[in-house]
């Protein structure tokens, strides 16, 4: 209701199928880049072509750009924001792009500053949950405002680990995209496939990827993800992977396919618990010892 | 069921025979007859149980009221009543038609002897029907002659009897149907036809199906006619100022349903204050000014007449009823959006009404009546449908009969005081703003999660596993720079591209065209996606022959299954021949199975292997096990199918362990009394409650040794069984 009346006063929107908002989430976590097995250079000539790619396709499509980094995630870039100022900067490089470069600089200048000096062991995890929050936002103000009400989708360019403190953050995230119908692609440039971005794109229709030539990266990203979302229809990209929804129970991390659980946070046991190691609510009694004794039987996978 | 029916009449043993006057009594399980002559032999006390079926004569003038309760065709005869009147017949029938109903799972189960002989159950002709119906359901069509060709094989013999033919033909079944083939005639064909099953085993077990279709065929009302009373045309003559309406009961109805105030009217009026004559002559009167569009004369006719001013004015009934349901209209319907289509201002905006255009007076508005105003009376009128049921004969009767109804409504609408209730409640609701209201506090107790990680490890490890990584082989990669470095060689990366530039070409073309080749293998093989993707089923991708091949099996199984489980526990070697010939049918299948499976496209093979493997290789498995794989039971196709094998090694063991026993008790058939009572409680959990059943006390511990059986229960075997099986037949035991 109180969404409706926000978005009564906008008088008409050109819709269309074929135009496309790319939000696309930038992995700038310095740890992983210093390992990865492509240089953060050549990876961003991959993604800046990418990015003009897009913007060539349709005129009216457009591109945001959001760093996710270690301590904060900012937009680096924004297409209906650029400077009208065609001119190749010192003949190599599209405007664009330099303004990217400039921003994503000072991004990492300012996400250094907030840094820590803490020595962890691996290479940490990137602010995923904070910037596909941030893509979401942006696309629910284009949404709400803009003259165009463009087809929107979610690119995350991901390398880092997930990290599992964010999970209930990133699942919020992930279920807010599916409920505005946002796909999030995800294309996994690290070593390891990411959890949170399988089940993001599963959840949402986005496409999962992992390239294995990672210096053929453009060519992924055109041949996969440069297509508008109508166009997606009658295409056969690689399909997503399924998810193993399948849960390990919390308190031995078995896989189960039935077990109890906490009524209040979610948590997943394999045996029947007094207390949620969770969330700490207090489980009651079953109502007679007979049927809970019948009810365990039958429920308790035998471990 | 009423305990008892207690009738005259007169025994005979033939139909020709004149018969012993005397008293019938039935009671629930049996029924006794007393001939009034104390001396005669004609006397007997007969349980239900042994009775098959009965017959009975036709309705007739002259006829006698006959009622044959057929026996056991191998000892003969039966017991033929002759009633005083058809009414008495037909209670008596009723009453032996239910006891006999409520007989027919015990003789089944009793006949242990003549097992076959079930054949000889009578069915009501409804039933069958309904047997017949349930088989034709479905689309996919038979050439008709086949139709009539299955059922005589499937259901003439097993009535034998020529009354089911005519009434096939009297029902004009048989000449009309067009045969389906459904599931469940497959299913039919299958078993019943092939002598797995009888024809009524086949349908004891879809009692409810049968049962459930009944309550749809309720009788159709008619509604309202669509045309509108404005069809009641004056006529005239031409010659003299005579104008004649012509008035039938069906006019006369629609005119009080559509014209309440015409009804009350008439409830006032007639016979008290006038004729019903006169009252119609008024109301054609004021129909007819009506059609003269003379307004002011219906008014000055109106001031004159104050019956005839009723007709004229508008109806306040209505007007109210109107008033009603508007404020009943949902108050978050938003009528703003509709203003563009209102044409209020515009009255019947320029329609021709009898070849005039009506004119507007304001001055004799109250007289004046709208087309729109008509039609949309009507429509509310017709879409009501007709609520009364009296012949419309006498005006009186229709009239008063519409009045009840309308009261009844009412009192229906005052009693749903929820609704109005309800209605408040979403105006409130839909109404409040927000911002305005007082915060809400809610008892709650904030979420206070300790570690959200625990989320993502029982997630992680498996959605891993799918994609075929190891977590070991990530967390190696370790980072020996400090943040400092890190961020220092970030910095490094992104100064040297805007030195060097974007590379030139971006891509190698071998690359690309090895990325292009990769991307293309990955999309068009099958095994990259294949069983991943949980919406979509293993068994979309076989073909579709082969699909419904597995499925039709796959049905079969579940069928005999069915079939297995409610004939279980086996306490009868009935029971027991019935299970074998199941299970007989059931190992049929296997080879067909691995029939489908080799005549498969290599490429599905592997697909269709993995469904029909665990049907022919886990006939070992434990009954533990078993029972763990009920739960998952799902649509998936896979896993469902994969309990099959051991189901069918179930029913082995089952049959194993019963075979021995059965022999066993049959040699004891009158055991010791002190089984009376567990007996007792067997049968009373017991859905198929038998004639002879072994003497097993189904409490443990109650009657430890007293049969060998005792023993097997103590050592828990059966009871393994009727735990995790008998959820088929919907047993819920405790023990």
């Amino acid at each position: 209701m109180g969404r409706s009346a926000v978005m009564a006063p906008v008088p008409s929107k050109l819709y269309s199928d074929d135009v496309s908002l790319l939000v696309v989430l930038l992995d700038t976590n310095p740890f992983f880049w210093s390992t990865a097995s492509l240089p953060f250079s050549k990876f961003l000539s991959h993604v800046l072509a990418f990015l003009n790619s897009i913007l060539l396709i349709n005129q009216l499509n457009q591109v945001v750009v959001i760093a996710t980094g270690c301590n904060s995630c900012n937009f680096i870039f924004d297409s209906s924001s650029v400077p009208a100022n065609p001119n190749l900067e010192n003949g190599r490089m599209p405007a664009l792009c330099s303004n990217l470069l400039q921003k994503l600089e000072e991004f990492v200048t300012g996400d250094e500053k907030l840094s820590k000096e803490v020595l962890a062991a691996g290479i940490g995890s990137s602010l995923l949950s904070g910037s596909l929050s941030m893509a979401l936002c942006y696309i629910q103000r284009v949404f709400r405002t803009g003259p165009l009400h463009p087809q929107p989708r979610i690119l995350c360019l991901q390398g880092s680990p997930d990290g599992p403190e964010q999970y209930v953050a990133v699942m919020n995230a992930i279920f807010s995209a599916q409920r505005s119908m946002v796909p999030i692609d995800s294309c996994v440039i690290g070593a390891q496939h990411s959890a949170f971005l399988q089940q993001a794109s599963y959840i949402t229709g986005g496409v999962y990827l992992k390239p294995q030539q990672l210096d053929g990266l453009f060519q992924y990203l055109s041949t996969v993800f440069a297509t508008d979302l109508h166009s997606r229809r009658f295409l056969q990209l690689p399909k997503p992977a399924g998810v193993d929804f399948r849960a390990s129970c919390f308190c031995h991390k078995n896989t189960i396919d039935m077990g109890y659980i906490c009524s209040v946070c979610l948590s997943i046991f394999c045996k029947h618990h007094k207390k949620c190691s969770t969330c700490g609510s207090v489980f009651g009694q079953a109502q007679s010892d007979g049927n809970s004794a019948t009810d365990r039987k039958r429920k308790t996978p035998e471990t | 069921m009423s305990g008892e029916v207690l009738k005259r009449a007169r025994y005979k043993t033939s139909v020709k025979d004149s018969g012993v006057a005397g008293v019938l009594k039935m009671t629930e399980d049996k029924f006794v007859f007393m001939p009034n002559d104390p001396t005669s032999s004609a006397r007997f006390d007969v349980e239900f149980r042994f009775i098959k079926g009965h017959k009975f004569s036709k309705g007739g003038s002259n006829k006698p009221a006959l009622l044959n309760l057929t026996q056991d065709s191998e000892k003969g005869g039966g017991y033929i009543f002759e009633f005083e009147n058809y009414p008495d017949r037909e209670v008596c029938r009723e009453f032996v038609g239910k006891a006999l109903a409520k007989f027919s799972e015990a003789s089944k189960a009793g006949s242990e002897q003549s097992a076959v002989k079930l054949f000889d159950e009578q069915l009501s002709t409804i039933e069958m029907e309904r047997r017949i119906k349930l088989l034709r359901e479905d689309r996919h069509s038979v050439p008709e002659e086949k139709f009539g060709v299955l059922l005589l094989k499937g259901i003439l013999p097993l009535f034998g009897e020529t009354i089911i033919a005519m009434k096939l033909i009297d029902s004009g079944i048989a000449s009309k149907v067009k045969w389906d083939c459904s599931e469940l005639q497959k299913l039919h064909k299958q078993f019943v036809l092939s002598g797995v099953l009888t024809e009524a085993e086949f349908w004891a077990t879809r009692k409810k199906l049968l049962d459930g279709n009944t309550s749809r065929t309720s009788k159709q009302r008619v509604g309202f006619k669509s045309a509108m009373i404005s069809d009641l045309k004056p006529l005239t003559d031409g010659r003299t100022n005579r104008v004649t309406f012509n008035l039938t009961p069906e006019i006369i109805h629609q005119i009080f349903a559509e014209k309440p105030a015409v009804h009350q009217a008439f409830l006032n009026f007639v016979p008290n204050k006038m004729t019903e004559k006169d009252f119609w002559n008024k109301y054609c009167r004021a129909e007819y000014l009506h059609c003269t569009r003379n307004t002011v004369a219906a008014a000055a006719e109106a001031a004159e007449d104050e019956e005839l001013a009723v007709f004229l004015k508008h109806d306040d009934i209505l007007a109210s009823e109107a008033r009603r349901k508007i404020r009943r209209v949902d108050p978050t319907l938003d009528m703003e959006a509709d203003q563009g289509d209102d044409y209020m201002h515009l009255p019947d905006h320029g329609i021709f009404r009898d070849g005039s255009k009506e004119i507007i007076d304001p001055q004799y508005e109250q007289y004046r009546r709208t087309l729109s105003q008509d039609l949309n009376r009507h429509a509310a009128v017709v879409l009501e449908g007709r609520p009364i049921d009296v012949e419309l004969e006498d005006t009186r009767t229709v009239a008063e009969a519409l009045a009840k109804s309308k009261r009844v409504e009412a009192a229906n609408e005052k009693s749903d005081g929820s609704v109005t209730r309800e209605r408040l409640e979403r105006i409130s609701r839909m109404t409040e703003i927000e911002d305005l209201q007082a915060p809400r506090d809610l008892p709650f107790a904030a979420l206070c999660i300790k570690d959200p990680r625990d989320y993502f490890d029982s997630q992680q490890a498996n959605a891993l596993k799918t994609l075929g990584d190891t977590l070991a082989g990530s967390k190696q990669i370790k980072c020996s720079l400090s943040s400092q470095e890190a961020y220092g060689s970030l910095r490094g990366f992104i100064s040297e591209i805007k030195s060097v530039g974007l590379s030139d070409p971006i891509v190698k073309p071998d690359i690309a065209l090895k990325v292009l080749n990769g991307l293309t293998q990955n999309i068009s093989s099958t095994k990259f996606h294949l069983g991943k993707n949980p919406q979509e089923s293993v068994l979309d991708r076989l073909p579709i022959i082969t699909k419904e091949e597995l499925l039709h099996h796959w049905t079969s199984i579940q069928e005999l299954l069915r079939h297995f489980w409610s004939s279980y526990p086996i306490t009868t070697t009935y029971l027991y021949t019935k299970a074998s010939r199941l299970k007989d049918a059931m190992s049929q299948i296997y080879p067909k199975l691995q029939e489908i499976k080799e005549s498969v496209q290599s490429d599905f093979r592997h697909q269709v292997s993995l469904l029909v493997q665990p049907m022919l290789q886990r006939r070992r498995e434990t009954l533990k096990r078993r029972r763990r794989s009920e739960p998952q039971e799902g649509p998936g196709g896979e896993r469902t199918m994969g309990s099959i094998g051991t189901d069918l090694a179930v029913m082995e063991r089952i049959l194993e362990l019963v075979k021995p026993i059965l022999e066993h008790s049959k040699t004891e058939q009158e055991a010791d009394q002190d089984h009376h009572q567990n007996q007792a409680r067997a049968q009373h959990a017991h859905l198929t409650s038998t004639a002879h059943p072994v003497r097993f006390p189904l409490v443990p511990g109650s009657r430890e040794n007293c049969s060998p059986l005792c023993g097997l229960v103590k050592m828990g075997v059966l009871l393994a069984f009727s735990l995790s099986d008998l959820r088929e037949v919907g047993w819920r035991r405790r023990v």
